[in-house]
């Protein structure tokens, strides 16, 4: 046990499993959650989950919590970090984070160990929507992007979607989210730097594919810059719709600070969009890379 | 039953607390009863839109964030039409912090601004990323009497100023707000800063400087508020590193008779509410019947006498 237990006196009014829910008309809450578990799943991620108040449980596809990360070295972590939710598991009232382990944040996180307490706010942001008409997505992300990408598994499978996930990666032992979309009874197609198969030509070729077979209704993508550009393409080329999620330096995560701007392009004209607020998700068409 | 009312001038506040320009809009009703808040500080708005600053707006340092957002918004216009309804769905005190580069423009908004649904007008004279005649007046007592006094003469609402920590002497300062007819003061705005990465040694920031924030800088703000309370008249706004009850409290007894809090909303975004109720329960757990008895409250009549303090008994 690392014994991590909250009780500075600035999160006295962060709801704790037990508690009622003092405001339940409002959307977000400020959770102090348990971590069930906390385990690496390969050299570079960890999937840690958490016991969560059930106003909690709320969370919608690419919605995101902003964490309260623990220190990994000492020093204050002065910043809350925005991350989407990787699986709401409404059974066993828990949230799932599939995280890198990069920044002071998220190796702080990667500290905190079964029975800690770890204060996160949210559900924060504009998720993932479906369209009645869409019958067959494809979803393509690459990296931690896919952690990201993961609910809309659930999402279209609740709505009878069938999706393809095409998963890019540098190699097959970082290939996120395999298992989950698999459970989802997914198609799934690998793209690996260690052959080649994640270039950008063989990627187009096999969405391509994906759309002569009439498999392409919408397109889903985050995590890549590349491959927003070549979705964007194709979909414009194609007439097929789509979604971007979106990451940026974040502060407040309700849309007060801004902060966490970023440029999209609507009708022609440039506009500033907070990732916090309008997104994270956005329309792919007025995404602009970075 | 604590009594948590102040006033600044004619304006009663239900109690010292609340949000800093810039960290706040209501949006944070996602998660909070705006309605508990002492006033609701609206983003600084400018005459014209703006996009704001080139990102990263943010970077975090050893001890708290630098930021530079530059000021975006829609402009007079919009925020009038589209923005202040959202404020008004809320009963407390509407304070709407305005900026400009030209005073000419400046009092034009401020005139602009004077409507029946805004009950406070917040000059920001103090952006740290500008210059003394372009916007950070403050820098400067004869500029910030000048500018001042133009917002006066073009409204009749409660004008405060909101002073720079980085001008030399911020006593001055806020003499000639005073002397200019603000009504109150707010101390202070950021801090100027620079952070330089050591990877690719460019500056953190878009915007290259920006204003830090963090409860490092308490002391100093605290420090501030006390020596402008010894001089001004004018009730006194402390902003600056406030996490918690005993912070306000702090501030109250330097001489401030409202805060206004950024930092930790960002932490933790219950934080204004919960600060508002533990300062009710420690005015309760101290027999304090009204909080307006704190302010200015500081037991500073000190034994000055090093040998005496020295030879005291042990």
């Amino acid at each position: 046990m690392a014994g991590h237990v909250i009780e500075d006196s600035y999160s006295t009014a962060a709801i704790r499993i037990e508690d009622q829910d003092p405001e339940p008309s409002r959307p977000v809450g400020e959770f102090i959650c348990n971590v069930a578990t906390n385990d690496w799943v390969n050299d570079e991620y960890k999937l840690i989950s958490l016991d969560v108040h059930e106003k909690a449980l709320t969370a919608a596809a690419g919605q995101f919590f902003h964490l309260l990360c623990p220190s990994p070295d000492g020093a204050e972590v002065w910043m809350r970090r925005p991350m989407s939710v990787y699986r709401v598991d409404k059974q066993n009232r828990r949230v799932e984070f599939l995280y890198k382990c990069e920044g002071r944040g998220t190796k702080g996180m990667s500290t905190l160990e079964a029975g800690d307490e770890f204060n996160i706010s949210g559900p924060l942001g504009i998720g993932f929507w479906l369209k009645p008409e869409w019958k067959n997505i494809v979803v393509l992300g690459r990296g931690v992007g896919l952690a990201t990408l993961a609910p809309l598994s659930q999402l279209a499978s609740d709505q009878g979607v069938g999706i393809t996930a095409i998963l890019s990666a540098r190699n097959p032992d970082v290939v996120m989210s395999r298992d989950l979309f698999q459970s989802y009874n997914a198609d799934i197609i690998e793209v690996l730097d260690t052959d080649g198969s994640s270039e950008v030509s063989n990627v187009e070729r096999i969405i391509q594919s994906l759309i002569g077979e009439g498999k392409a209704d919408a397109f889903f993508t985050c995590g890549s810059n590349r491959l927003l550009n070549l979705m964007k393409q194709m979909g414009k080329k194609h007439g097929i719709p789509g979604q971007v999620a979106m990451e940026q330096i974040m502060v407040c995560g309700f849309g007060a600070c801004y902060v966490c701007v970023r440029t999209f392009e609507i009708d022609g004209d440039r506009v500033l969009k907070r990732v916090c607020r309008e997104g994270p998700v956005f329309n792919m068409e007025e995404a602009v890379g970075w | 039953m604590v009594d948590l009312s102040v006033k600044i001038g004619d304006l009663t506040l239900q109690n010292p607390v609340t949000p800093a320009s810039g960290a706040f809009s209501w949006e944070y009703a996602d998660i909070i009863d705006l309605n508990r808040l002492g006033g609701l500080v609206a983003k600084t708005i400018c005459r014209e839109p703006r996009f704001g600053n080139p990102t990263p707006r943010m970077a975090e340092t050893e001890a708290g964030i630098i930021q530079s957002i530059g000021l975006p918004g829609k402009g007079i216009n919009y925020f009038l039409e589209n923005i202040v309804p959202e404020y008004k769905k809320f009963t407390p005190p509407l304070i709407v912090s305005c900026s400009s580069e030209d005073p000419e423009e400046f009092a034009v908004l401020t005139k602009e601004l004077s409507i029946p649904e805004v009950d406070v007008v917040e000059c920001n004279i103090s952006c740290p990323t500008r210059n003394t005649t372009g916007g950070n007046f403050s820098l400067n007592s004869e500029h910030t009497k000048s500018v001042v006094g133009k917002l006066r003469e073009a409204t009749d609402k409660p004008l405060w100023a909101k002073l720079s920590p980085n001008a030399g002497d911020l006593v001055s300062i806020a003499l000639a707000a005073e002397e200019a007819g603000a009504d109150a003061v707010c101390i202070a705005n950021t801090f100027l800063s620079l952070k330089i990465r050591t990877d690719n040694f460019k500056p953190a920031l878009g915007n290259k400087y920006g204003g830090m924030v963090s409860p490092a800088l308490k002391p100093i703000v605290v420090r501030m508020v006390y020596q402008c309370a010894k001089e001004v008249k004018i009730p006194i706004i402390g902003i600056g590193g406030i996490t918690k009850a005993e912070d306000v409290v702090e501030y109250m007894l330097a001489g401030a008779s409202a805060v206004g809090i950024g930092y930790a909303g960002f932490r933790n975004p219950s934080a204004l509410t919960s600060i508002i109720d533990d300062l009710e329960a420690w005015c309760d757990s101290r027999g304090i019947e009204r909080v307006s008895d704190l302010i200015g409250a500081v037991d500073d009549d000190m034994e000055m006498d090093t040998l005496n303090a020295a030879s005291a008994g042990v």
